[in-house]
């Protein structure tokens, strides 16, 4: 690996197109890269994928298995359902086989693909298909009755596939079965004749206000993902590789799919909970060699400390990466304690596809430190009134990015209006503060908006105080993060309840559970504080920032405009 | 004291955190953190429910994913705390 300067003296993304075989203009298709042609260089039988569940059952799927089982998948959507070239097909699954060979297979027949985490509850997963205008979802028997409960409200759902029906109970009304380790391998197929600008894949990301959006990218995001997971994530052929992210989320796709595949590595998914000891063990037993996971995470494994890690024989790992929120100082340091070596923290975000900002292989890291941009990305902070580039050094602004590289959105789906209103002054503005220091390292400061990151995931506080108001014995919300050692931020909800209600354990409980079953786990409010009033401006919206002020320790700031006192 | 029923802690996460129509089989021993019954995030839901139903306050740092990951496990946390 040549060091970051030189690299960067010379970097273009024509070396990654060189490398993958793309000219301009070319037909190409990320489900084609990350398999058929992997094939095509002699690596057919080597091991793809090395999936285990919770249970400890194993799955080893090689190249060629993986490029005839996404050829068999793609068939099926094509030519048993119909499904169109264009339309938006949902992944609603646990992180199993199916999850990542799906993914595949929807883009090789010219769909984009939809993933979505399967922890969510129903109505988090009504407003994405809606939004979508979804078209199928592949789901397992333990998500259906989400699905079905959401159904007569989504016309445009044609296709529920359901990948380990076993036949104990009748399927209904559009439901399918499709079993992809029976199904007729299909050693040929016609892959849909994408282009660089043919969209791939939907994700959606949640914001400060409204409903949650679908960053769309395009099949030229490969172009990034590919090289950035072959330098940032130093992906070796000879490497076996471990993704923690859910692929509902960015990473998992970016890194845990596409990054990985096109470089022909070996990956490994652990379908199970989070568990230090079981964690260990699977690094072990795998010899697993660049392993890519979040700040929460690692901190949750050095709340178990090194002596945990002594018990296993993990000298196998090469190289280590986080990303999802800033990794703490103090992790880095622990990580070098305990396995020997340093976490590489990495940012970036749903909307740009790629990693931007990076502690790069061989760099010196400065623990703390979001580390320097990746070649051929140019990165800065602006002010956050005049969206100029901030000169001097260690003076917070917006990191903002100067929009062209290959894995950029495209647009939110049905939202230009939004996509348009985050260029500012010729600059992509991330939403996320920082600044740089006199060697150039980015150092995190935190969101520039009310947008909560939760164990590296984003929650919009809109979502879930619209949620908290359906609750019968509420009467007004406020939703803000509040610091926690483990996730960084976790959701508190300040709460007024309808008159004659009185709070309660029972009720704080109670709610937990409402939020939790209708969004998902990640909305649920980790802590509920009933008040008698909320902050308000004179003209009666909500002041989330003076309640999250009190949960930082900040400075309130301008309260000029607050109508009353809590 | 409150006295324990395992039985009311098993058919509380069946009831909280099973999908419905989630027929996987769940007894004392069943792995429900590690199992992906209850994520880290739900944790505290459940850490509410046991800390009301049985009048008593665990703290954080008693809270682990291993504590928590069995009915067994959570029967011997809350002996703990003089819940028998």
């Amino acid at each position: 690996m040549k060091p970051y300067e030189e690299v960067l003296k010379s970097f273009s993304f024509d070396i990654s197109k060189e490398e993958l075989g793309i000219k301009d203009g070319d037909v190409f298709n990320i489900g084609e890269i990350c398999t058929d042609r992997i094939c095509r260089m002699g690596k057919g039988s080597k091991l793809a994928l090395i999936w285990e569940g919770f249970t400890g059952e194993e799955k080893k799927y090689t190249f060629d298995d993986m490029r005839q089982l996404t050829n068999s998948i793609a068939k099926f959507l094509r030519d048993d359902l119909g499904i169109k070239p264009g339309e938006r097909v949902c992944l609603f699954m646990d992180k199993v086989p199916e999850l990542y060979f799906g993914f595949l297979g929807v883009l090789k027949m010219g769909a984009i693909v939809q993933p979505l985490f399967s922890a969510f509850g129903p109505e988090s997963l009504q407003t994405r298909l809606e939004d979508a205008t979804t078209s199928a979802i592949f789901t397992q028997k333990k998500h259906l009755p989400k699905v079905r409960n959401i159904l007569k409200d989504l016309p445009e759902l044609k296709h529920i596939i359901v990948v380990d029906d076993d036949g104990s109970k009748p399927l209904k009304e559009k439901e399918i079965a499709f079993h992809m380790d029976k199904a007729e391998r299909v050693d040929k197929f016609a892959i849909y004749p994408s282009k660089a600008e043919t969209p791939s894949v939907l994700h959606y990301t949640s914001g400060t206000t409204g409903k949650p959006k679908g960053a769309q990218h395009v099949h030229n995001s490969i172009i990034s993902q590919y090289i950035t997971a072959k330098y940032v994530l130093d992906l070796h052929d000879d490497d076996i590789y471990w993704c923690t992210a859910d692929p509902g989320w960015v990473t998992g796709t970016s890194y845990g799919i596409i990054g990985a595949w096109s470089n022909g590595a070996t990956q490994c998914v652990l379908d199970a909970g989070f568990k230090a000891e079981t964690w260990y063990k699977f690094i072990e037993k795998n010899k697993i060699s660049v392993w890519y996971s979040a700040p929460t995470a690692i901190r949750a494994l050095m709340k178990e400390g090194t002596e945990a890690v002594k018990k296993f024989d993990l000298s196998c790992l090469r190289h280590l990466a986080s990303v999802g929120e800033p990794l703490n100082a103090e992790a880095v340091i622990w990580s070098q304690e305990a396995f020997g070596k340093m976490f590489h923290d990495t940012f970036w975000q749903t909307e740009t596809g790629c990693i931007v900002v990076s502690n790069y292989p061989g760099m010196k890291i400065k623990p703390g430190s979001m580390g320097k941009p990746f070649p051929g990305i140019t990165a800065t902070v602006v002010d956050l009134k005049t969206f100029v580039p901030i000169e001097k050094k260690g003076i917070v602004g917006m990191i903002a990015l100067e929009p062209g590289w290959p894995s950029m959105i495209r647009t939110y789906w049905n939202n230009e209006t939004t996509y348009k209103s985050k260029f500012q002054n010729g600059w992509y503005l991330c939403g996320d503060r920082a600044s740089i220091d006199e060697e150039g390292y980015f150092w995190f400061v935190g969101r520039d908006d009310d947008v909560i990151n939760t164990g590296g995931h984003l929650v919009g506080p809109f979502e879930i105080e619209s949620a908290l108001l359906e609750h019968p014995k509420v009467a007004e919300s406020a939703v803000v993060g509040k610091p926690d050692p483990i996730n960084m931020e976790v959701v508190k909800a300040f709460i007024t309840l309808k008159p004659g209600i009185e709070p309660d354990k029972m009720l704080e409980l109670e709610i937990m559970n409402f939020v939790r079953k209708k969004l998902s786990a990640l909305a649920m409010p980790q802590e509920i504080e009933f008040v008698d009033s909320l902050p308000k401006t004179r003209s009666g919206k909500i002041m989330r920032r003076v309640l999250r002020a009190k949960e930082w320790g900040e400075e309130i700031g301008d309260i000029s405009t607050l109508e009353n006192d809590m | 004291m409150a006295e324990i029923t395992k039985d009311v802690i098993l058919e509380y996460v069946k009831n909280e955190y099973l999908e419905e129509g989630d027929d996987r089989k769940v007894d004392f021993d069943t792995p429900l953190i590690s199992g992906g019954i209850v994520d880290s995030f739900s944790m505290v839901s459940l850490k509410v429910f046991l800390e009301t139903k049985y009048n008593i306050q665990i703290p954080d740092a008693k809270a682990s994913p291993e504590a928590f990951d069995s009915v067994n496990n959570i029967i011997a946390l809350l002996g703990e705390f003089g819940v028998k």
